[in-house]
């Protein structure tokens, strides 16, 4: 098997070539630093078989960020048969001295000239051949997002691997060396194969940019494209969410019910009340995350995470933060860990921590679905969406407030220098590939976490056998006890302060638990909610799983970026965090008589 | 005349000069393509003292005004 290191700045399409190579679903994200852990695939490249690692984007072999660390080490330690060196080619000016460092490190390797369609479009020329020829290295010009030289690029990875050669490492040294040799090949190879427009025309970037820079607009502009997308997520997603959760009651109803009529009634409560009401219950959130993460994927594609940096810069820099930690605070509204993962761009280790802290409390795509079941349950409809805004405005909140606290032990010199990449549409097929991926990823979750969590939660609540389900008799009536003293002062009852207690796990659990607890599904478990809990209970309960604890994934994460007593603090700091705020919230709401 | 990155006007270019920066820092400002010789223009300053966009060759790039106080250009005439 071959090995095939695919290297190159950030913002080149590295990853996007990845996929387009190996049909995998890596990350694709126009964001700089968007490839946050090796990908490799192994596949079959003509009549080769390789496998294919997908590095982080480095800027030089100078920086000290993180990820830059990594592809160091990477070359150094791993031998590998090929790298392929991935330049955007509309910047091919301050990439090539990049290129010729790498091809200095004594790897075989070969140029990859992506973007030919947006060169083209800006009037930039490029002849492969005397490239190739002055650098003594092979070209290939190509469009990884549409596909364009992909059959050349393949047919040059499989000339360049028939040497019978093994692996080799690189020798950093010599990637260091000669600047100013580096300097003046840079020079001559682009005389010689490289025509540049003399002027750039004022392009749609530019255009778009006014707008969306704008110093008085550019903030509003951006709330009102957010609240906008939400929208049509949730008008999109509420009807497919129905339909799930009615075919789910059918299939009970009319399949599983009549099947199951004849075994005892602890094994069919179990599968029926406990896995399928639970799991199910959790299933029917899967649309309208589907389509979350499509929405992000079109915002992250976009190219204008990177202008909300720009935008949010100033005001960040007053909570010992910048930019590009705003950024990662909205993308974990997805997913706290890749959220987490992408603060490896950052040099500083003061910011990085910093922003790290900040993170989990990012509203995310496992507790929207406890907030959507929640506040469709205890509110009206006309109400809903703004108790929803109301949580993201607290996730928000916490996030400032814990910046704010924490900003004195994290001081950070940091720069913020970051690229603006040119304004892009993703194709159907990037989008498509990303939503698909999302779907594994829950049913990957769904069969670990939700399955267990949920069977778990239905075995204290109504074991041991012969007990009243939910009774002071069961397991679960013995742990609420214990737990009562602390959950009683924030308005919560002991059967949410188990699914609290299960919900640390994985947040999705915390409604396939409700389901499971009570042996209810759909409109009769949020009827039942309804019934039991007033709203300051209900609004109490959604803080405190906003705020508690990241889950078990988020927490790992943490501790593996950075270290046990780091996530410690994080957890500590939450936990006390989420009960302060639902104390005030909770006794302030009773005492003003709701 | 010269001046630093950060004085320059929306609109305005000039040629860098020299780069006065740590090592870190002046690595990732090369790789950008900011290079002594080389022409810069800024295209906006953020509001509240924000972050400044310049374009340098085909490259868009967003800096802080202490990290752009760094570059020293030399304002074409």
């Amino acid at each position: 098997m071959k090995k095939i290191a695919l290297v190159g700045m950030p913002n080149t399409g590295k990853s996007t070539l990845f996929n387009r190579l190996t049909g995998a679903s890596a990350r694709v994200g126009n964001w700089p630093g968007m490839t946050v852990e090796l990908m490799t695939s192994r596949v079959i490249l003509g009549d080769v078989y390789t496998q294919i690692i997908d590095l982080p984007g480095i800027y030089s072999f100078h920086g000290f960020s993180d990820d830059e660390k990594v592809v160091r080490d990477f070359l150094e330690k791993q031998s590998v048969d090929l790298i392929c060196i991935i330049l955007n080619a509309t910047q091919i000016d301050r990439q090539l001295p990049l290129a010729i460092q790498i091809r200095n490190l004594g790897i075989p390797v070969l140029i990859v000239l992506n973007m030919a369609d947006e060169a083209k479009a800006y009037g930039i020329a490029i002849d492969e051949v005397q490239l190739s020829e002055a650098l003594s290295v092979p070209v290939v010009l190509m469009s990884a997002k549409y596909g364009s030289g992909t059959g050349a690029l393949v047919a040059s990875i499989q000339r360049n691997l028939k040497s019978d050669h093994p692996p080799v490492t690189g020798d950093l040294t010599r990637a260091f060396a000669a600047d100013h040799q580096i300097e003046s090949e840079t020079t001559q190879a682009l005389n010689a194969s490289v025509i540049f427009p003399t002027v750039l025309r004022e392009d749609r970037t530019a255009l778009l940019d006014r707008w969306f820079l704008h110093p008085l607009l550019g903030l509003p502009i951006f709330l009102a494209l957010m609240l906008g997308l939400f929208q049509a997520i949730f008008r999109l997603g509420k009807p497919l969410q129905d339909g799930i959760a009615w075919l789910l009651s059918q299939g009970r109803d009319l399949y599983l019910d009549p099947l199951l009529d004849g075994f005892p009634p602890l094994l069919s409560g179990l599968l029926l009340d406990g896995l399928y009401n639970g799991v199910g219950t959790v299933a029917a959130f899967v649309p309208i995350i589907i389509l979350f993460f499509l929405g992000m994927t079109v915002v992250e594609d976009s190219g204008y995470l990177s202008r909300i940096a720009y935008l949010m810069d100033s005001l960040m820099a007053k909570l010992g933060l910048d930019g590009r930690s705003f950024v990662m605070v909205l993308m974990g509204f997805g997913c706290n860990v890749p959220a987490l993962m992408g603060t490896r761009v950052m040099r500083s280790r003061a910011l990085r921590r910093l922003t790290m802290l900040v993170i989990p409390f990012s509203l995310c795509s496992a507790r929207l679905q406890v907030f959507l079941f929640l506040t469709s349950a205890l509110f009206s409809t006309d109400a809903a969406p703004f108790v929803l805004f109301s949580l993201y405005l607290l996730s928000f909140l916490t996030a400032i407030a814990t910046a704010f606290m924490f900003k004195g032990y994290f001081p950070s010199t940091e720069p913020f220098v970051i690229e603006l990449p040119p304004y892009r549409l993703p194709t159907l097929r990037q989008v498509v590939l990303r939503g698909w991926q999302e779907v594994r990823h829950f049913l990957h979750r769904a069969t670990k976490f939700i399955t267990a969590g949920v069977l778990g939660v239905w075995s204290l609540t109504h074991l041991p056998p012969g007990t009243v389900a939910n009774s002071p008799e069961t397991w679960a009536g013995h742990l609420a006890e214990w737990m009562m003293p602390v959950l009683q002062p924030i308005g919560i009852d002991s059967q949410l302060g188990l699914a609290l207690l299960f919900g640390f796990v994985a947040k999705e659990i915390v409604v396939g638990s409700l389901a499971a607890i009570y042996g209810l599904e759909g409109d009769a478990l949020m009827g039942l909610m309804a019934e039991k809990f007033d709203w300051v209970e209900g609004y109490s309960f959604m803080l405190f799983t906003l705020i508690y604890i990241p889950c078990l994934s988020t927490i790992a994460t943490l501790k593996s970026e950075g270290s046990l007593r780091f996530a410690m603090v994080s957890v500590t700091w939450s936990l006390a965090l989420a009960w302060a705020a639902c104390w005030v919230f909770y006794q302030g709401a009773r005492l003003l008589g709701y | 005349m010269l001046s630093d990155l950060n004085h320059l006007r929306d609109g305005e270019s000039a040629s860098i000069h020299e780069i006065e920066a740590d090592p870190a820092l002046f690595h990732r400002l090369k790789a950008l393509g900011f290079q002594s010789g080389r022409c810069v223009t800024v295209l906006r300053h953020g509001i509240l003292k924000g972050p400044i966009q310049v374009r340098i060759g085909t490259t868009q790039v967003i800096l802080r005004r202490e990290d752009a106080a760094r570059i020293k250009v030399q304002r074409v005439a």
